[in-house]
């Protein structure tokens, strides 16, 4: 370990000693307040601006990879968590729950992401995956005189365990097979040929790292965990841990395993279209809007993931792309959950935002916005983000276009239930008023609304190039 | 002669029996977390036996990481037990169905 590889790693150190002073400072303070999140988001925002403007190469002999891939994922990675910290600390002061820990483990958790963005080393994969995990199980069940939550919170970790627990398997059998923990060792072991017993463990590795993104068939913690998690904490499960573990995923296979390339595309298609049709199927018949989004992310993951399959440049780029505007997207709508209560209770059912759009036309432009994004309709962002993604299949060849062409059908069944929900809130008479929203919460959903629709058309401009210059970091 | 096989022969069957704990066994909370620390010794067999094998320490170090971060994934995890039992009274999963999946 040298100067030049902390020099490397400023977002890790500045994150990890911002969250050390967090919890002192809040320590002594005994109670949090907006001032104590505003300092929380100025330690992301630092990391952040460290992330986008700092050196780049590999630190700790290969263990940490900074490369341009790595600092977009970071800066989005950040910029999401940032975003969570004032949504969930206006909503759980709301309900007398604000304790000074909720920023001080989104920021861990945005360590442990961070991480999970530039791993270059099966050990370094593992930290930052737990590192990031152990934060969320306890966002899960933050709300711990809740019942709902302390079950959603254990029901994740004891499916997050079982899930870390094939991912090592898989490392373990990687490490003796091909003789080395680091991608660059073990991309020249599987060159040529890759041996049986490397395969097997990269298969594990796979259903591992698909837990962590929930795709089918590794989703059944999903539409629980969605359901029974304060509500801020999901738009933040949703956003940024996905996000960093579709990049890890696509640096092991391309840098790690991009010898099989042949080998992991078929488990990676099968894992795309199961999500998306259970995405698509399971989510006919949900009621509450929570566990629904739960099955609209599995399917998203299902698109990012054909993006994934498609390899190459163009592949990464489109998964990249896609799981951007996937983020402003679900954020945005979590945030018009939080923000929509009638009679004192949160409104998470279907039924409940009869009306809405009579009682609350400007959320309910924005949630309009999200459903027709996410249903992928142009001009909204869901279009562009889907548009990539199947170009990418389409230009791989072989059989990715007939895969797109699958997923296509997937997301054609999917449009029901967002149709049913648009429906609900501009045609069904309401039932009562509805509250006024907080200002925070109101503030991200329209501004997220926005982004969805126009700025999006003027951010691709700029968002396109960077994601082709992450993606061209695998060279 | 015991070989490097007999050692990832050991693991896999430790390593499915916590998997078979976690998915067979869906009665007691405290179990499933004896299954989650049997699949990470099953790991840390195969990370040793491999480390001596290829006679590479990475293998070593590796496991000392996994020892420290599933203590660090027992005490979450007890943690969590703890204010789920506050709420409800008793640990059985099978009354867990407040949401139904």
């Amino acid at each position: 370990m040298t100067l030049a590889d902390l020099n490397l790693v400023w977002p890790e150190l500045i994150l990890a000693g911002g969250a050390l002073a967090l919890l002192l400072i809040g320590a002594f303070r005994k109670s949090a307040g907006p001032v104590f999140d505003v300092l929380a988001m100025l330690v992301l925002a630092a990391a952040a601006v460290a992330a986008a403007c700092g050196d780049q190469g590999r630190a700790f002999a290969g263990g940490l990879v900074v490369d341009n891939l790595s600092a977009f994922a970071k800066v989005a990675i950040y910029a999401a968590s940032a975003v969570a910290i004032p949504l969930g600390g206006s909503w759980l002061r709301k309900r007398g729950d604000d304790k000074f820990e909720f920023p001080v483990l989104i920021v861990l958790a945005a360590l442990g992401m961070g991480m999970m963005a530039s791993a270059g080393d099966l050990i370094s994969l593992y930290v930052g995956i737990e590192l990031h995990s152990l934060a969320l199980y306890v966002l899960a069940a933050f709300r711990r005189d809740d019942a709902k939550s302390s079950e959603a919170g254990l029901k994740y970790f004891v499916l997050g365990a079982l899930s870390s627990g094939l991912l090592l398997y898989g490392a373990s059998l990687i490490y003796g097979f091909a003789g080395s923990t680091r991608f660059e060792d073990i991309a020249a072991a599987v060159q040529g040929h890759a041996g049986n017993g490397i395969l097997f463990g990269l298969v594990f590795l796979i259903c591992g790292l698909a837990f962590k993104v929930s795709a089918a068939p590794f989703h059944m913690w999903t539409p629980d965990v969605y359901e029974g998690a304060p509500t801020p904490v999901v738009g933040f499960f949703a956003a940024a841990p996905k996000l960093a573990a579709m990049v890890l995923l696509a640096r092991v296979l391309s840098e790690g395993f991009g010898g099989a390339v042949e080998q992991w595309r078929q488990v990676i298609v099968v894992l795309a279209l199961i999500s998306v049709f259970v995405g698509a199927f399971a989510g006919l018949n949900q009621r509450n809007l929570k566990r629904l989004w739960a099955y609209s992310s599995i399917a998203n993951i299902g698109y990012a993931l054909v993006g994934l399959a498609a390899g190459g440049e163009a592949g990464v780029q489109s998964m990249l792309l896609f799981m951007v505007l996937y983020m402003v997207d679900v954020t945005g709508f979590f945030a018009c959950l939080c923000a929509l209560q009638r009679d004192g209770k949160p409104m998470e059912t279907i039924d409940d935002m009869a009306g809405l759009f009579k009682e609350r036309p400007g959320l309910a432009l924005a949630m309009t916005a999200f459903a027709l994004s996410a249903l992928g309709l142009p001009p909204f962002s869901g279009f562009f983000a889907k548009f990539f993604v199947f170009k990418a299949a389409i230009a791989a060849g072989g059989y990715m276009p007939a895969v797109a062409a699958v997923a296509l059908v997937g997301s054609v069944v999917a449009a029901f239930y967002y149709l049913r929900l648009i429906k609900a809130m501009w045609f069904d008479p309401a039932p009562g008023a509805v509250e006024k929203p907080p200002l925070t919460a109101n503030a991200i959903a329209i501004i997220a609304a926005l982004f969805s629709f126009p700025v999006v058309l003027v951010a691709l401009v700029w968002l396109e190039p960077l994601a082709l210059r992450a993606a061209a970091a695998f060279g | 002669m015991i070989g490097l096989t007999h050692y990832l022969i050991v693991a896999a069957i430790l390593f499915t029996i916590g998997v078979f704990g976690i998915f067979v066994n869906r009665k007691n909370v405290i179990i499933i977390l004896m299954s989650i620390e049997l699949i990470l010794l099953a790991v840390n067999i195969n990370l040793v036996a491999f480390s001596v094998y290829l006679h590479d320490v990475v293998g070593q170090i590796f496991a000392l990481f996994v020892l420290t971060v599933a203590a660090a994934e027992a005490a979450v995890g007890l943690a969590i037990l703890v204010t789920f039992f506050r709420n409800r009274g008793d640990i059985a999963v099978d009354d867990a169905a407040v949401m139904k999946g």
